[in-house]
């Protein structure tokens, strides 16, 4: 018989080296997890911090470097062998299946299924399990309707319930309120320190980090620059670490005084995909030179609310007004009002990635002069020079002016969006998620911007899951819930265990 | 046995004798598209394929004897120009629906070509329950003549449904269907499993297609299919990707096929090519109502795509 709880064990990685084509994505990096320690492995963007846990999961085979689980040598080739050996691995985005039940989805992940399923037993094997947890899933409903903090929770609680005795996790908080992950990251450390668990956890949360972990290790540019236990290294050096000496920039001082109302949300209403409401009676006024945040878990209407401004979403009811007049995001509207938007996901939602740089940093005005003439007539010659203008004072690293924009990093693709709605003008700013999987330096230079753009006497209404940038930018701030507004403060004045409760719904 | 002038309610009997008729093929394609589907990948070739399992059955029915063989043949045919289409779309940059139009004109071509010589002669048929011998009707006779393909469709559909919810192959299906992220993440070959879908749908619609040659109508010329294959495509979005749901859409087409023959038997001759049409302009109807821009399909596997 087996042992029902077999111990945790270890892993070590001896100078891991990986290659892709002539990119060293890894350069001989080794790092030692302790067995029953909860282990933080922090790293900038294109640190190499996916591609070593992917390595040690199966899913690359590493070109030079072994990897050693316990106190033996393992050729780990398929993640099926991974989660055979007891290693378990959450991913930054969702691997639950949409449309089948949260049911279906923990004994999906079982590396043995039966032929055919017993419902029965199985439904009553996840009871007893969940019994034994602090806190439950719904078990019968698809995980496409769970809010976003749910479906992290079932992602992590569906790896225990497997049995992995060593747990990677991608950045596993970027979904969850600040309780919720306190909660979560709370029970993985209990179960380390009751030896059942080790915790290998990818993050840039430094306070989490600090809070959690045992020990850290930081990687850059694919090395391991530095780490250790958690207490003899701070923040700070792990910032440094972190960074080395890239340069950092400092977000502009927070200058005049709100002026007079820009836009005017009134009783908006949009649906989502599937015809349901998603956002329901939303009352915003953002005045010029004001930033409004809204804060909320991802999935709470956040993104139709978006839409619904930008123009992509038809509203099903409500009122925009810009400058008091009706606004209805048509172009000639969007132009006249100097209505601009920086939607998440950027590639998708505000480029087209097979058109050059050139092309989508001047897709706002291409028809109206100086680039055309009687509005049909197009010189590609002035896109190019109002293009290299924008490039250059936003710093955008491109290989030319011609490349399609769908090959610039993340990071660069948000500095042209950003540049194209920010170059000019600006009366009323729209901005989701502006920094979602950035670095650092990327950050502070895009708060930066925004910062100035509010100085200048912009209205910006920022919706946002980081609370942290919420609370730096904002003048104010709203929460959402359930697709309605449910509570506003003053940034200055309210603090994120406030901001916290009241996104979780209470 | 008497022939009686039932006058009007000679209609829905001659529906209802074609639905159970002509809704075999229907129901074999459908159900096996939904199973390819399922997995995340379109077969437009299905049209190819029951072309291909009409002609191979024929002629393995004319040269064996032996109508269940050709049956069985026709099936094993589908199930290798399935297998064509999956690893072909097993490649890079590959699009499914590309691969499943040219498929289509090469499992036609292919049939006509191979299936020139039996035209003319007459191949054993395969054979049918007599449902109707309670009633001295003739009418009511030959509506309840049942094949006992269409029986074991029947069936079919809801095994598959049980499959799909209560065996490994169905959820490890639904999974890579539905999200191919984590199926390679819990360590699943998101191609074979495409694989064995499409192979599976070739097989079901290979079948489908002897059932034309070998019962109704019964003859193998190059006129057999007129679009069946993939009208029974658009069937299974109609049918919400649901077997149990396949069953009713595919007896709905069959009845609606037999509305032309209906109407003119009982004197109604006008119109008559236009209500042969009724097929066609269902499914442009079922269409039109049933999608919208506004709002996503419901239950249709995320995977489904043509941007792939």
């Amino acid at each position: 018989m087996l042992d029902p709880t077999p111990p945790t064990f270890g892993i070590e990685a001896i100078s891991v080296t990986k290659r892709f084509g002539g990119f060293t994505a890894l350069d001989q990096v080794s790092l030692r997890v302790r067995p029953g320690s909860f282990h933080a492995l922090l790293g900038e963007n294109g640190a190499g911090k996916s591609t070593l846990v992917k390595c040690i999961m199966g899913y690359y085979r590493a070109d030079a470097g072994e990897i050693i689980l316990g106190d033996q040598q393992q050729v780990i080739d398929s993640p099926r062998t991974a989660h055979e050996l007891g290693l378990g691995m959450v991913y930054q985005h969702f691997t639950l299946v949409p449309s089948m039940t949260v049911a279906e989805n923990f004994v999906l992940g079982k590396t043995r299924l039966p032929a055919v399923l017993n419902w029965r037993e199985e439904l009553a094997r996840l009871e007893a399990f969940f019994a034994a947890m602090p806190f439950r899933v719904p078990l019968d409903v698809p995980a496409s309707g769970l809010a976003a903090g749910e479906k992290q929770k079932a992602e992590i609680t569906k790896q225990l319930y497997l049995g992995r005795r060593f747990l990677i996790l991608d950045e596993p908080t970027s979904v969850l309120t600040p309780n919720e992950a306190d909660e979560m990251l709370g029970l993985l450390k209990r179960m380390t320190r009751d030896g059942r668990l080790t915790v290998l956890m990818i993050t840039h949360k430094l306070r989490e980090v600090m809070a959690f972990a045992d020990e850290v290790s930081v990687l850059r540019r694919g090395r391991h620059v530095g780490g250790g236990r958690v207490g003899e290294i701070g923040p700070r050096e792990c910032a440094e670490l972190m960074l080395g000496n890239a340069e950092i920039r400092r977000l502009t001082d927070r200058g005049g005084v709100p002026g007079a109302p820009m836009l005017e949300i009134a009783g908006l209403s949009a649906d989502d995909d599937r015809g349901h409401p998603a956002c329901r009676g939303i009352d915003v006024t953002v005045r010029a030179g004001e930033i409004v945040g809204i804060a909320g878990v991802s999935g709470n209407g956040q993104r139709e609310l978006v839409e619904a401004l930008d123009g992509q979403r038809p509203p099903s009811g409500g009122t925009i007004r810009v400058h008091g007049k009706l606004y209805h995001a048509r172009r000639d509207e969007m132009h006249d009002a100097r209505f601009y938007c920086l939607p998440e996901e950027p590639l998708r939602n505000a480029c087209v990635a097979s058109m050059s740089v050139a092309e989508n940093l001047v897709m706002r005005d291409f028809d109206r002069p100086p680039f055309a003439f009687g509005g049909w007539w197009l010189r590609p010659s002035s896109f190019r020079a109002a293009a290299a203008r924008l490039v250059e004072r936003y710093r955008v690293k491109t290989s030319s002016l011609d490349a399609p924009i769908g090959t610039l990093s993340g990071g660069n693709v948000q500095r042209c969006v950003l540049a194209r709605e920010l170059g000019g003008e600006v009366a009323v700013l729209v901005v989701a998620n502006p920094c979602f999987g950035l670095d650092m330096a990327a950050v502070a230079e895009i708060h930066a911007q925004l910062m100035e753009a509010r100085n200048r006497g912009a209205a910006i209404l920022l919706v946002s899951e980081d609370l942290d940038e919420l609370l730096e930018l904002s003048d104010r701030i709203f929460v959402m819930f359930n697709g309605r507004l449910v509570h506003e403060a003053a940034a200055a004045t309210t603090d994120r265990v406030a901001i916290g409760r009241h996104m979780a719904g209470h | 046995m008497t022939d009686v002038a039932l006058g009007w309610w000679g209609v829905p009997l001659a529906l209802l004798g074609g639905a159970i008729r002509a809704s075999t093929p229907f129901l074999f394609v459908s159900l096996g598209e939904c199973l390819t589907e399922k997995s995340g990948r379109i077969n437009l070739g299905l049209e190819g394929i029951l072309v291909m399992g009409a002609m191979s059955g024929y002629a393995i029915s004319y040269l064996t004897g032996s109508p269940w063989l050709g049956v069985l043949v026709a099936g094993g045919v589908g199930a290798l120009l399935g297998v064509l289409h999956a690893v072909i779309c097993g490649l890079k940059r590959v699009n499914d629906i590309a691969v499943g139009i040219a498929l289509m004109l090469f499992g036609i071509g292919l049939a006509f070509f191979l299936g020139k010589s039996f035209i003319q002669p007459a191949a054993p048929m395969l054979p049918s329950l007599d449902l109707g011998w309670w009633s001295g009707i003739a009418q009511v006779h030959a509506a309840l003549q049942v094949n006992v393909l269409f029986i074991v469709g029947l069936l079919l559909a809801p095994a598959i449904a049980w499959g799909l919810r209560n065996t490994r192959w169905g959820l490890v299906l639904r999974m890579v269907g539905d999200s191919a992220d984590a199926a390679l993440a819990a360590g699943y070959s998101v191609n074979l499993v495409r694989l064995a879908a499409t192979a599976a749908g070739g097989f079901l619609s290979g079948i489908g297609g002897s059932f034309l040659s070998l019962y109704y109508p019964g003859s193998w010329n190059e006129r057999l299919s007129s679009g069946q294959g993939i009208t029974a495509v658009a069937l299974v979005i109609f049918a919400r990707w649901q077997p149990m749901y396949c069953v009713y859409a595919a007896l709905l087409f069959g009845a609606a096929g037999a509305i032309g023959p209906a109407l003119q038997s009982v004197g109604v001759t006008s119109g008559y090519y236009l209500f042969n049409a009724a097929p066609y302009l269902l499914t442009l109807l079922i269409m039109a109502v049933t999608c919208s821009p506004k709002r996503a399909l419901v239950g249709a596997p995320s995977e489904l795509t043509i941007s792939k």
